[in-house]
Formats: C-alpha cells, sequence, structure tokens
C-alpha cells in the first residue's frame, strides 16, 4: 500500500488552529504521507506549522452531530493533536467527513512501523550530502585515540556479523588476553548474548566500566568458566572489582526461575555485589505519562500538584539513577575499582547508569561532540532499542508494548547535573530539548531501529542524514553551546538529596508560559557573556 | 556574662551528617554574644553562631563517645555538636538555652554590637530610608491625599507610624471615628497609590462590626478612600482571611464590613491561613529539610504535607488579586485581616513588589520593608522571637513575604536588581537582633527605646555591600523590568527554596552559581573596559614604547575566571550515595566563616567548607574579579563581628 493511499482528504481550507498562550489562526491544512502542514495564508507574512505526523503521539476528535444529519450545513469537528514532544494542538476543521478523513489519515501515517517509509528515508534538504560521514566514530576510532587502553584491551571482531550479539556492534572492546572464543562462549552465557564489554577507562587511573547482561545461572546455579576468566581479566590481578545490579537482591534472585541470575560470590571470587532496584519498562513509561498528565492540569491545588508530582515517581527513577551513577563514580573515582554494570537485558538502565556515571567522571563526555559521541556509543552502538521504547510518548492511549523513556531519563538526569554544575557542561539545555525531541520524531536516521545490525539491514547508513553530524556543524552548534562554560577535569559530584533535585521544566512546562520568561534569562546571559568576550 | 557556665570545652566534635569523615575536632568557645567553635586543623577554622539566631538547643542521650548537642538556628542550619564530657554539654546547653533567650531589650546583641561607626554616620545611617520620600516619590501629598497629623503621639493608635496619609475629604472627626470603630485603632490609611491608574492600596485592621454594629465615620472614611479615586465608582474592600475566620470573629464583636452599610464597596476574601497555621506549616517542613536520608517520595509527600508551598501561593494570589484590581481595573483596594500587621502587610507589600519595579530593586525592597513592615506595626519582636516570651506569637510572617517575592525571582529572572543572597540575608538580620531597625514591634516602642541612638541600622550596610546582592540580569531597560508583574500562579510554578531551608548538609548547597560567574564575568569586563582605557591613555603617553600591556591582560583573565571551578566543582562528597538509601544518623554541619582562609587550591571538598556559606564559591568568585587586589568577602562578616573578646 503506497502511503498516500491512506490519504483520504489532503487539503482543508478554513481550519482554524489554537495553540497555547497563541491566538487562534485560520489557514489550510493538508496532509502529506509524512507530515501536517498547516499555513495561514491569510496574513501578509505567510506562516506555516508543519509537523511530522511521527511527532503525533495521540489524536482525539470530536465531532458534532455524529449521529445526526451527516450533510447538515456547519457541522464540523475538532481534533486535538497530542504531540511526543508534549505540545498539544487543537485544530477545527469545518465538514464532519473532512474531519474525520483527516483524523484516520493521521492516525494511519502516524503509526508506521516500516523503517525504509519512516521519513528520514525521503528527507533531503540541500545542504545536506548523503555522502559524508555517518555517525561521529566507531569502536575502532575510539579505541585508537584512547591511548590508556592499548595497553590492556583489543577490539575484538567476533561480532562482525552479528552472529554472537544481534544488539551489539561489530566491534566491541574487551580485554587483551581474552580471545574470542571465550568470549562466545561468555555471550552464551549471558542474555542476549550481551557479554562483558568495554564502557569506559578511567583517565587518572585506568580503572574501567563494564556492562553487560544478567549471566544466565538459571536454577540450577550454572557457570561459565569464559565468563569468569572474562571478568577475571577486567580486574587484572587488583584484588577487587564490584558488580553493580540494577536489580534488588530479591528481583535477582527471582530471576533465576526465568532462567537469568546473578555472579554468586564462589564463582566471582574478587567481585564483590551490590544491588540497587530501578524500575524498567512500563513502570517507568507510566511514570511519564502521569507526570505528563500532572504537568498539564492547571487547575491543580499546590497540595493535589505535589502528591500527583509524588505520585508519578518520575523523580524518583531521576533520583535512583543519579544515586546508582554516584556509586559507580565512587568505585571507580574514589575507590580505584573497575566495575560491571548490568541490570537484566543491559540495554536500559544499565545504558543510563554507565553514561551517566562518564558524565560525572570524564570531562570529555562534557563537550557537545563528547557528549553526542558518547550517546553514539553507550546508546546507538551499544544497541538500545530506541524503536520500541520511543514508539509512543506520554499521550497515547495504545497498549503500551516495549515503550519505556529512557533516554529521556538520562536526559533529565543530564539536564540535574548542569543544573547543578551549570559551569561544567559545554553544552545547554537546549542541546538536551532537541535530543529529547529527534528522539521521537526525527528528520534523520540517528535513531532508527533498534541495534546496528538492523540499521545496516535497513540501509539506514546509505540512505539517512546523521543527526549529530549536523548538530556539530559550526553555525549549528553554536545554539546549543553553554555561554558559562568552564571545562574542569575534576569529577562533578551530584547531589542526590531530594530536594536538590527539581522538575525539569525545560521539557515538562515546555509549552506553558512559564518557559518564556527563562528564555529571556538566558538570551541575557548570552548577550552579558557576548559583551564580555567582545572586550577580550 | 554572668549566665555563661563554661566559657571553654576542649575536644568538641562537630559532626557533619552526611559525610561522617568529615567532621572536626576542636574547641567551643561560649562569648556573651557567639557560639564560637575554633578547629585544631592547621587552618584554624572558626564557625561563629550568634546566640541570638539559636532557636533551640537540644541534648541527644549520651553515648559512648561522648553527649551530642544539637545546636537549630533560626535561619535553618543546624549544628551538631559531640562534647567528650556530660558535664560540660550540660553546662553548655544550660549557658546557650539562656544565652538564646534574652528577657528584655536590654541584652539584645544590637545594643552591644559596635562596628566602629561615629556618632555622625550612625545618624546619617537611621536616615538613609525616608518613607516621606518614598511618598512623594508617588506622588503623595496630592490634591487627594494628604497627611493628617490625627496620630501625633500615636494617641490615635498605638502601632501605627505618627504621620498617616489619608484622604483630603476624611475629616479629622471621620478620622477619629473610624479609628474607633477598628481592631486595636488600625483604621484604614495609604499604603500604596498608584500613579497610572491612581487607584490606591489602604490598610487597617478589621472592622469591630460583630453582627450588626455600624460607624458611619467608617463607613464615610471608605467612602472617602474610593472617592480619591476619580475614575472609579467601586472599590475592592480584600480581607486576607479566610471566610469562615473571618465569620467566627463576628461572634466576637469584631468582623468584616457589611456590604449593604458601605457604599459601592465589594468584599472579597482570600484565605490565607492565621500565624499559628504558618509556624506549624513551617515547622513541618524544616522537619522534612532535616529527615536522615529521605527518598523522593518522603520528600515530596513531607512537602506537600506541610502545606508550605500551599500557603505560599495564598499569599501569593492575595498580591496578585490586589496588583489587578490596581492596575488593570483601576479600583482602589482596602485590605485587612484581624490586627492588620501580618496578613495585611504581605498582601499590601506583594501587591506592591508586582505594580511597581521600583521595590524590585535593591533600594526600593528595603524602602518597602520600612514602610509596609516596620513602620506600620509589624510585629517583629513577638513574631521572630526576640526576647524570650509567648511562644504562640512567633510565626514566619516575613518568611513568606521574602519566599514570596523568591518565588517570583524563580518565575522573572531578569526582574529583580537583588539576589536570592539579599532575601536570605534580610531573613538572617529579622531574627539576628544584631541591627535595630527590626526591634520592637512598632515606631513607638522603637522610638521609647532610643534605638537610633542606641543601636546601628541595617540598610546602609546592605547597600554598601550591594555588589553581592546584585543579579546580573537585571537591567532597567528590559521588559520583564517595566511595569506590573503577572506571574503565572499555577501550582506548578511553587518551588521549594533550596537557599533558605536546604542547609540539612553541606553536599545539598548549590554547587556552582551561575549568577556569581555572571556578576563576575561582567565585573571583569568592566574593569578590561577601564584598563583598556588606561591603556590607551598610557599608550598613548608612550607612544615610542611599544608595551604589550592588552596581551598581558588577556591571559591574566583567562587565568582569572579559571580558578574557582575547580574549587567548586568536588563540593559533595561521594559518600552521598552510599547513605542515600540507607537511614544512618548524622549530624548536619554548617560554618559561619570568621577569616577567610586562603581560597583552597587542589579541589578538596573538605577545603570547601572554609570558603563560603550558603552559595558555594562565592567568596572565590569574588576573589577572580577584581584586579584591585584579593578582597575576598566573607559573604557572613555581619555575624562574624570581631568586636568581642
Amino acid at each position: 500500500m503506497e502511503l498516500s493511499e491512506h490519504i483520504k482528504t489532503a487539503n482543508v481550507e478554513d481550519v482554524t488552529l489554537r495553540r497555547p498562550f497563541h491566538p487562534a489562526l485560520r489557514g489550510t491544512l493538508c496532509v502529506t504521507s509524512h507530515h501536517l502542514l498547516f499555513s495561514n495564508r491569510k496574513d501578509e507574512a505567510s506562516w506555516q506549522l508543519l509537523i511530522l505526523l511521527k511527532n503525533i503521539d495521540a489524536i482525539e476528535k470530536s465531532v458534532e452531530n455524529l449521529f445526526g444529519y451527516p450533510r447538515a450545513v456547519g457541522s464540523s469537528g475538532t481534533i486535538t493533536i497530542k504531540c511526543k514532544d508534549l505540545l498539544v494542538l487543537q485544530l477545527e476543521i469545518p465538514g464532519m467527513e473532512e474531519c474525520l478523513n483527516i483524523a484516520s489519515s493521521i492516525e494511519a501515517l502516524s503509526s508506521l512501523e516500516s523503517v525504509t517509509e519512516m521519513y528520514p528515508f525521503f528527507y533531503r534538504p540541500s545542504h545536506l550530502t548523503l555522502l559524508g560521514p555517518w555517525g561521529l566514530s566507531t569502536t575502532e576510532q575510539y579505541y585508537k585515540q584512547t591511548e590508556r587502553l592499548w595497553d590492556r584491551w583489543r577490539v575484538s571482531k567476533v561480532n562482525s556479523d552479528y552472529s554472537v550479539c544481534p544488539s551489539y556492534p561489530s566491534a566491541v572492546i574487551v580485554p587483551r588476553e581474552v580471545d574470542d572464543d571465550k568470549l562466545i562462549r561468555s555471550a552464551r552465557f549471558r542474555q542476549g548474548g550481551r557479554f562483558p564489554v568495554l564502557s569506559y577507562c578511567h583517565h587518572s587511573n585506568g580503572m574501567v566500566i563494564m556492562r553487560s547482561s544478567q549471566p544466565l545461572t538459571g536454577a540450577n546455579k550454572k557457570r561459565c568458566k569464559e565468563d569468569e576468566l572474562l571478568l577475571q581479566a577486567v580486574i587484572d590481578g587488583s584484588e577487587l572489582g564490584y558488580i553493580i545490579d540494577l536489580r534488588s537482591a530479591q528481583q535477582a534472585q527471582q530471576a533465576r526461575m526465568t532462567g537469568g541470575g546473578f555472579e554468586s560470590k564462589s564463582c566471582y571470587r574478587h567481585w564483590k555485589r551490590i544491588h540497587r532496584h530501578h524500575e524498567r519498562g512500563k513502570v517507568v513509561q507510566e511514570s511519564l505519562i502521569k507526570l505528563v498528565e500532572a504537568c498539564s492540569d492547571l487547575s491543580h491545588s499546590v497540595d493535589r500538584w505535589l502528591s500527583k508530582l509524588e505520585n508519578s515517581k518520575w523523580l524518583s527513577h531521576v533520583h535512583s539513577a543519579l544515586s546508582t551513577a554516584g556509586l559507580v563514580v565512587e568505585c571507580v573515582e574514589r575507590d580505584g575499582h573497575s566495575v560491571l554494570v548490568h541490570g537484566s537485558e543491559g540495554t536500559d538502565n544499565t545504558l543510563l547508569v554507565s553514561s551517566l556515571a562518564q558524565i560525572i567522571l570524564d570531562p570529555a563526555s562534557r563537550t557537545v561532540t563528547g557528549f553526542l559521541c558518547l550517546l553514539e556509543r553507550e546508546w546507538i552502538q551499544a544497541g538500545h532499542p530506541f524503536q520500541q521504547r520511543c514508539a509512543h510518548s506520554a499521550y497515547s492511549h495504545a497498549r503500551l508494548k516495549q515503550e519505556c523513556p529512557s533516554f529521556l531519563l538520562l536526559l533529565d538526569c543530564v539536564w540535574q547535573v548542569w543544573r547543578q554544575f551549570p559551569l561544567a557542561l559545554e553544552f545547554s539545555e537546549a542541546l538536551l530539548l532537541r535530543l529529547a525531541q529527534e528522539v521521537y520524531a526525527s528528520n534523520y536516521g540517528t535513531f532508527l531501529c533498534n541495534s546496528e545490525q538492523e540499521r545496516c539491514a535497513a540501509g539506514v547508513k546509505e540512505n539517512t542524514h546523521c543527526l549529530f553530524q549536523s548538530m556539530l556543524k559550526p553555525d549549528i552548534e553554536e545554539q546549543y553551546l553553554n555561554p558559562l562554560y568552564e571545562p574542569t577535569d575534576l569529577a562533578i559530584w551530584p547531589s542526590v538529596h531530594p530536594q536538590s533535585l527539581q522538575l525539569w521544566t525545560g521539557m515538562f512546562l515546555r509549552w506553558t508560559e512559564y518557559a518564556q520568561n527563562m528564555e529571556e534569562a538566558r538570551e541575557e546571559v548570552w548577550s552579558i557573556v557576548k559583551e564580555h568576550r567582545e572586550r577580550v | 556574662m554572668e549566665h555563661i557556665r563554661t566559657p571553654k570545652v576542649e575536644n568538641v566534635h562537630m559532626i557533619d551528617r552526611l559525610t561522617p569523615r568529615k567532621s572536626t575536632v576542636g574547641t567551643l568557645y561560649l562569648s556573651s554574644t557567639h557560639t564560637i567553635f575554633v578547629e585544631n586543623s592547621e587552618a584554624r577554622k572558626e564557625t561563629w553562631v550568634l546566640h541570638s539566631l539559636v532557636y533551640n538547643v537540644e541534648r541527644l542521650p549520651t553515648n559512648p563517645s561522648g553527649s551530642p548537642l544539637l545546636i537549630r538556628c533560626k535561619n535553618f542550619h543546624v549544628y551538631r555538636l559531640l562534647i567528650p564530657q556530660e558535664k560540660d554539654c550540660l553546662d553548655v546547653l544550660a549557658s546557650l538555652t539562656r544565652l538564646s533567650r534574652p528577657e528584655c531589650y536590654g541584652e539584645l546583641f544590637c545594643f552591644s554590637f559596635n562596628p566602629n561607626l561615629d556618632k555622625e554616620l550612625r545618624e546619617k545611617a537611621w536616615g538613609f530610608i525616608d518613607l516621606k520620600a518614598e511618598f512623594s516619590r508617588m506622588g503623595i501629598p496630592s490634591n487627594l491625599w494628604h497627611v493628617t497629623a490625627a496620630n501625633h503621639e500615636y494617641r490615635l493608635c498605638e502601632t501605627y507610624p505618627s504621620e498617616l496619609f489619608v484622604p483630603k475629604s476624611a475629616f479629622p472627626a471621620v478620622i477619629v471615628g473610624s479609628a474607633k470603630f477598628r481592631s486595636r485603632g488600625r483604621l484604614p490609611v495609604l499604603s500604596y497609590f498608584h500613579r497610572d491608574t491612581s487607584a490606591s492600596i489602604c490598610r487597617s485592621s478589621q472592622p469591630l462590626s460583630g453582627f450588626s454594629a455600624r460607624s458611619t465615620d467608617d463607613e464615610q472614611m471608605l467612602h472617602a478612600i474610593m472617592k480619591s479615586n476619580p475614575v472609579s465608582e467601586l472599590m475592592y474592600v480584600v480581607d486576607t482571611r479566610p471566610k469562615l475566620n473571618a465569620m467566627a470573629n463576628r461572634a466576637t464583636g469584631k468582623g468584616y464590613e457589611n456590604e449593604d452599610h458601605y457604599t459601592n464597596i465589594k468584599l472579597q476574601f482570600v484565605g490565607i491561613e492565621n500565624i499559628h497555621v504558618m509556624r506549624s506549616s513551617q515547622q513541618k517542613l524544616v522537619d522534612v529539610g532535616e529527615l536522615p536520608a529521605p527518598s523522593m517520595s518522603d520528600f515530596l509527600w513531607g512537602l506537600e504535607n506541610s502545606g508550605w508551598l500551599k500557603h505560599i501561593k495564598a499569599v501569593l494570589d492575595a498580591g496578585v488579586f490586589i496588583a489587578k484590581a490596581v492596575a488593570e481595573d483601576g479600583v482602589s483596594v482596602l485590605v485587612h485581616c484581624s490586627d492588620g500587621w501580618d496578613r495585611t502587610a504581605q498582601a499590601c507589600s506583594l501587591a506592591s513588589v508586582l505594580l511597581d519595579p521600583y521595590y524590585r530593586t535593591i533600594k526600593g525592597l528595603m524602602v518597602l520593608i520600612e514602610k509596609d513592615w516596620v513602620s506600620f506595626g509589624h510585629k517583629f519582636s513577638h513574631r521572630y522571637a526576640h526576647l524570650d516570651g509567648d511562644p504562640k506569637e512567633v510565626s514566619p510572617v516575613m518568611d513568606q513575604f521574602l519566599e514570596c517575592v523568591w518565588q517570583l525571582m524563580q518565575q522573572f529572572p531578569c526582574a529583580f536588581e537583588f539576589n536570592e543572597r539579599f532575601l536570605i540575608q534580610l531573613h538572617t538580620h529579622i531574627y539576628s537582633c544584631q541591627y535595630g531597625n527590626f526591634i520592637g514591634n512598632c515606631q513607638k516602642e522603637r522610638r521609647d527605646l532610643r534605638l537610633q541612638e542606641r543601636t546601628h541600622s541595617l540598610w546602609p550596610h546592605l547597600w554598601e555591600n550591594r555588589a553581592e546582592y546584585t543579579n546580573p540580569l537585571y537591567r532597567t531597560d528590559h521588559s520583564q523590568t517595566q511595569g506590573v508583574l503577572k506571574p503565572l500562579t499555577t501550582a506548578y510554578c511553587f518551588k521549594f527554596w533550596k537557599g533558605m531551608y536546604g542547609h540539612a548538609d553541606k553536599s545539598v548547597a548549590s554547587h556552582q552559581s551561575p549568577a556569581d560567574c555572571l556578576n563576575a564575568v561582567r565585573e571583569e569586563s568592566q574593569q578590561l573596559e577601564e584598563e583598556l582605557i588606561a591603556h590607551q591613555e598610557r599608550l598613548a603617553q608612550l607612544k615610542e614604547k611599544k608595551t604589550s600591556g592588552g596581551r598581558k591582560k588577556t591571559n591574566k583573565l583567562s587565568e582569572r575566571v579559571r580558578r574557582p571551578i575547580p574549587i567548586e566543582s568536588k563540593l559533595s562528597s561521594p559518600l552521598d550515595y552510599f547513605t542515600a538509601t540507607r537511614s544512618e544518623k548524622h549530624s548536619p554541619s554548617f560554618t559561619l566563616p570568621l577569616e577567610l582562609a586562603a581560597p583552597p587550591k587542589n579541589g578538596d571538598p573538605d577545603d570547601l567548607s572554609t570558603c563560603s556559606d550558603f552559595e558555594s564559591g562565592v567568596a572565590d568568585l569574588s576573589s577572580h574579579s577584581s584586579s584591585a587586589g584579593d578582597d575576598t568577602k566573607d559573604p557572613d562578616s555581619d555575624e562574624a563581628v570581631k568586636s568581642n573578646t
């Protein structure tokens, strides 16, 4: 079925658009294969609103005269469009049939599942070329640039055909002394084949953060010699390493019943296991839904608001992610031990914690380029299933499948760090907001698919543009810079006391009046800094 | 001095709640005005706690390592001491308990505080704020408003200022009659006049209406006020109490205006709770801050349960209502509560802040506090427990006003000339009794105490240090600075004020302050400009010699800018993450530095305690902003007075 076949009514005139805190506008509404276009042609300066259909999370229609006289003059319908970036729009469409047609076209086109039909495969702006590099760096390049790895670590291509671990990239960094056969055996002992690989090597003491999925010890307490050797090789003679298990001890025990498990003390003698409970999957998605619901009701009393905020548990997730990342950093930086992080699948909270730890630890990941490289390495290449996790956002009424805002949670945590250390990050909130938007709906191919393997199969690299590359173009990058940036080499320990954590207003109150004044303040900061730079 | 049972205790531990390893050992001294803790370490770091800032002292059960003593301060700092001998602990407890509860005004710190100002300067300082000038700034007296001598020698109303502004059309008999019909004689008088609309904000106490009483004088008074706004045929009476409370007052012969008796008034209740509710709400809020290891839910639940932000919203809502009536509807407003010195002061002053950009400046806020709070008889000494007295009189009324201003600052980051530190400093001094401004409960009492001769004024002191209290984002020509502020009062706009209540442990303190950084940047810009000019002049003088001064400066600058950051960045301790989910009991720590040690260079978290109070890195930042010398400021130099010993 061609995309255009979904479009029953392409154009409607005299549509009224209502946005929060803006006067209503009349204009023409147009549905294309990938976009919803509203243009206000009456005014001299024509104004357009272009929304990616993929950005539409939910659509609600209310039609007058639904059961009355369908052809009655003056019948009209209202469509409420709720976007994944949390914007809510209303369209008043004259003509009931048109309204229903538009609504059903949007519904069909916004929930396309075939990757190659998605807009990034059609996005061809004149200023970008498909010939340029896709992505910022590869595992090999990262290894080459990181001299401290050369001695004890190597790049393994054991997964070059994605047969060992379908969700891993083709190349991973592992201890030099562990050969590929051992890796294959270790992979068989880990859920989804996600054997322990290097995530970060600390610049000051060479200690590392590894990540993996849970070991498949099962009820019979199976062992895997190679997996044990692999971890032994990680700590290489030093007497201790930490395994940060992102489940409670009880959950880890229960996981054995379904074939999963944890590293027992007797088999991994030099590793000390610490359990930290993290919510995952549906629970976190529901938190997001509740939070957004709480933010959009303006009639709340303060008590009711606080109660809803508490009830959403979103800030609790932020709190636990930052606390555990702090714990990892403490092990690495202060105690000088290597760490293995995993939960169950090792594709969500594991990545969240390991990348947050790097931001706290590593000044290189606090620059714009460094941060984007970190996301590429730790989320895109590491196989966070973006397509599944970000299929829907906070408004959708669809039954939850694999949705989980892990990436949004990361952005929120980074925002908390930025708020506590407004001088330490090279990028600003604008970058985080842009990423929060792009991850759900994008012109670019960066967040498509669930793994490198899938991206290869779909030809993402050949046929789409890379978001990160485009963000780093000098004229674009500037808008994401933090005017107050002053690099520091030290670890930036975020406070995880509950009163130090706040609602990310820039994100969750983005479309309210509240954001306006903040924007003015940001401009003011820029103008002071610019004025200063001119003098210098 | 006779209250000090033991002037010195050695080997005392100052315990840090979240990171016990950062606890320090030192000697505790008790002076007549301060508790001083001097560390045994090389730096000999000193912590000074003013007795009048002590809220309470609590002794916890003795354990094998000693007797723990908890000192809670009125500015929400908490110090945990461990004293080796139980007897010493009891002595310190008894001494501090007595010293922190002065029984008469003469014992207050302000009467012994001596900043070495000569007499002339002191007198001049007391004239720093001139309320007459403030009213004339509003355009008062005018053809409709004038000053009345009715309260000369406070014979009409003891708690009002001697000079009152009333409508010209109100005859003396009406004024006297109205005063008689109002609780404690607090008749309706002018608080703020809005030039643009010629609507006014007046204030009073509740009328003695009971169930049926009326006073034609009072009715005429209100009519005169309404008539003083030529544009409007209507007037609002804002009763800031919940309607139920107001109705209950009728049973005691008080109450509210009967709309049938007064011409063209519209009565509006805004529902701010009474001082007792507020007192217990704040206590709950403080308790939340003291939870040993709260989860996110504990915290949010505690915040909700305290009801504090709900009350803050109610106060701000009242201000918004009044400001809107005055600015948008052009209608005059009479504001009252029961006595007209707590909620009325809050509502009037907040409305003024919203209406008039002047009150959003440093000087303007001082004027506003002097006008709406000090002169109109807000009972400072009762509310802030300056003397040992009735605990039921104590209530955080001013705290709430300052917090409302802070909440507004969060919404309008560019609208205020002052910063958070200014508000916190004001808060501290309202409680500290170091200056005479807030001593006593009304103007008459202050006059009788001869405060102007015997104490010093806070305002010029703050004014001299205004650079420290300046918001770098403030610009007089910014759109947020202009006109009337229209804040959102949606529930999510109200935040927990961490800078005020978040002193439970050091790691909670804010890590890096963008405002300070900006201030430094700004100052530096100015300096560079000046230096540039100086260099240009020099260049002109020494045309032959080619100096490379300009270049050197750039290098120096980058050095300066770079300095403070590493220091701040390791502020919190990694131990947070271990304790975050356990429920260990640690004690908080906080320090008021007397002398600033050399700024720490290596980013060791332990060194940080020496450098500042609520905003970390404050002192460091100021040190790099000035090329004139290392005038590292001590942010708490007031508390850390060197006058004693």
